[in-house]
């Protein structure tokens, strides 16, 4: 049986276990309807060109998850910023973990999808958000719609901000020979509502997990949205990560995409500007190697005039290892005074390492200003000898200069103990003796 | 300390010198002057191993040893400085760090440990002082949005910090106003011994007033055409060049 039609006949035993009179349940019939249409997307989509999910499909996941396996905090604490306090919304197999997690309901909702979903008291904002952004038709998104049970419920009031940042960390045990994780977040910021989210995948053995993500995130009227994903897992970990977010008046959201591990890693980014003065931020950088494959397509639908995007994504290849950047910008008819700005920058370590990027602009307004630029190349020579010139060897001097190009990007991280670790997790991937503290 | 011996470099096709002859003694600084395009930065850089060019003929000798396939990193160990006419920007590494990081790799050639973070600050904290750099500056990222200026003087603290035997200091006065000029001066007559020497490129006399040269040298064409003392300078700054081309003619 195909990973397909065992996904398909597994629904049934899923509605076992889920309240299928909750109206939700009927979104998520339509769902599995759609994706046993569409089935998993093939190279034949320009979406998906260059990006196989063959050898993934082959393997035989376990779906649901079984009890929850304990991790010791001591065990996992690394893979936390535990410099600092923060909320923890955390899952072992798929499975809530309350005894790794700190959630809170005083004043905000910092909670899990679960509740949200069958408690009578979020029945409203469900009936609101809950798959409304996200993609009726997009195969991968509507087979996690159509499993949705579990994830990360945030819902900040108007006017509130968290008193510290927020952590979605999932653990894999390695428990099943196998796993596919099918974690759903809704991330809601009312108006002048401010948060800041970490999320990061983790498997802590080396059996195979394929997660396939969605996260619908809705900023309202000049509300704040800092995220920040920490993709920084091991060869056997694959991630879909489904990102859609809704827009309204004066929003800023900025998502920051630390792509640092993984066997192979989608992220489908999706920004939708449904206001005006909107500004939409996309960092990346991406260092990767061996035969680690990495594949980043952005959307940003400019739907209104007088917003902003800016994307600045960095990379460095080495040995085998594979890159895709997509970056499509739409800007509608109406929406004059656009500000576009895309940059898609690349360091290719070795003659194997790929890297295709594409801007894709469509633009139907007249009075924008849209830029991009890609670039795929090797060091400045200058940079080199000037390091070189002050006593530092070549290789170390190589290193020094990919840390100083990859690092440009860091500067928008407004949580100053990730912003160190993100430093960190660089320099040791490019073997810098950095022989200071940051 | 260092001895040139005819020598022609080339980048590509070009050949930018065309037997440079040179003696630089330990305690003496010498001054190489002349037109835009004469090879000056070319020697510069061809000193401290830029591979780039391609050395034809001749050798270039520090304390009687040949650097013919030394890389700059190693020059850098053996003691030579070059402070550069357009400086790198370095994001991300601050002053204070990339300065940590050249000090300890030039100490590990040596075969010595990290200088002991306590003696690291205090040499930071001294030549800093001596080069009026504040200390916000030292956080900063490598040469990132420095203005012209303030990346001369950042040339200087390094050199100061490095303590070279032989310092190149290529065309450091332009882009600084006067009190800058003064500080960076300061600073390169402070650094001065009887056991270093210091090469000064410039373009104008403007310097020498500041660092007296002992000798100071001509380059045209890739050739030193005149050379003499720091009177020389001053001739050029009255008559240009154009009477020492004509003279290379005949």
């Amino acid at each position: 049986m195909d990973l397909k039609e065992k996904l398909v006949s597994s629904f049934l035993v899923f509605e076992n276990g889920v309240d299928v009179d909750n109206p939700v349940h009927d979104i998520r019939t339509e769902a599995i309807k759609n994706f046993e249409a569409k089935g998993f997307p093939t190279k034949k989509e320009e979406a998906w060109k260059y990006t196989s999910l063959n050898t993934l499909q082959k393997i035989d996941y376990s779906i649901f998850p079984k009890k929850e396996n304990m991790l010791e905090y001591r065990d996992v604490k690394k893979y936390f910023i535990h410099e600092i306090d923060t909320f923890k919304i955390v899952f072992v197999d798929g499975v809530y973990s309350s005894f790794l997690s700190e959630t809170t309901h005083d004043g905000v909702d910092v909670c899990l999808m679960s509740s949200a979903l069958n408690k009578p008291m979020y029945k409203q904002i469900i009936d609101v958000y809950f798959n409304k952004i996200a993609s009726k038709d997009d195969s991968l998104t509507t087979l996690n719609t159509a499993f949705s049970r579990e994830g990360a419920y945030i819902y900040i009031p108007k006017n509130k901000i968290p008193k510290k940042p927020i952590e979605i960390v999932h653990f894999s045990t390695g428990n099943e020979a196998a796993l596919l994780l099918q974690p759903r977040n809704l991330i809601i910021a009312e108006e002048n509502a401010e948060m800041q989210i970490i999320e990061r995948h983790q498997s802590l053995t080396a059996n195979e997990v394929l997660t396939n993500s969605v996260t619908e995130i809705y900023a309202a009227k000049n509300s704040n949205v800092d995220y920040y994903k920490v993709q920084n897992d091991l060869t056997t970990a694959s991630l879909i990560d489904n990102t859609y977010i809704d827009q309204k008046d004066g929003s800023v959201v900025k998502v920051h995409t630390f792509s640092f591990g993984g066997k192979l890693t989608r992220n489908n980014l999706n920004f939708y500007q449904n206001g005006e003065r909107i500004d939409s931020t996309m960092k990346g950088v991406t260092i990767i190697e061996e035969k680690q494959h990495i594949d980043h397509h952005t959307l940003v639908h400019h739907i209104q005039p007088n917003c902003e995007s800016h994307q600045d994504y960095k990379g460095i290849y080495g040995e085998n290892s594979t890159g895709v950047f997509n970056g499509k910008i739409i800007v509608d008819k109406i929406a004059q005074k656009t500000n576009a700005f895309q940059q898609n920058n690349n360091i290719l370590m070795s003659d194997k390492a790929t890297i295709n990027t594409k801007p894709q602009l469509e633009i139907f307004a007249d009075d924008v200003k849209c830029s991009h630029g890609c670039t795929i190349g090797q060091l400045d020579e200058e940079a080199l000898f000037y390091l070189q010139s002050r006593g530092i060897p070549k290789k170390e001097a190589r290193a020094l200069l990919m840390y100083a190009f990859a690092n440009n990007v860091l500067e928008s991280v407004r949580i100053p103990e990730l912003k160190v670790r993100i430093n960190k997790l660089i320099a040791n991937k490019l073997g810098v003796r950095l022989g200071f503290d940051l | 300390m260092l001895k040139i011996n005819n020598l022609h470099a080339r980048v590509e096709d070009k050949e930018i010198l065309r037997g440079i002859n040179l003696t630089v003694n330990a305690g003496e600084v010498h001054a190489i002057m002349g037109p835009n395009g004469s090879g000056k930065s070319t020697l510069a850089a061809v000193i401290a191993g830029k591979e780039e060019f391609e050395i034809t003929e001749g050798e270039v000798y520090l304390e009687g040893e040949n650097l013919d396939e030394t890389s700059p990193e190693d020059r850098a160990h053996k003691g030579i400085f070059l402070s550069f006419q357009y400086p790198v920007e370095i994001p991300g590494v601050s002053v204070t760090n990339f300065m940590k990081t050249a000090i300890n790799e030039s100490r590990k050639a040596k075969g010595l440990d990290d200088m002991p973070a306590k003696d690291m600050l205090k040499l930071i904290r001294e030549k800093s002082e001596m080069l009026e750099i504040d200390r916000k500056f030292l956080s900063r990222s490598l040469n990132e949005g420095f203005s012209g200026g303030e990346k001369k003087r950042n040339e200087i603290f390094q050199m100061a910090m490095l303590e070279p035997k032989l310092a190149i200091l290529d065309e450091t006065d332009s882009g600084l106003d006067i009190d800058a000029l003064r500080i960076v001066a300061n600073g390169v007559n402070k650094l001065k011994s009887k056991d270093n020497a210091v090469i000064v490129i410039t373009h104008y006399q403007r310097l020498l007033e500041y660092i007296v040269p002992d000798f100071v040298h001509v380059l045209h064409n890739g050739k030193i055409v005149k050379s003499g003392t720091k009177d020389l300078a001053l001739e050029l700054e009255e008559k240009g060049y154009d009477w020492l081309k004509q003279e290379t003619v005949v």
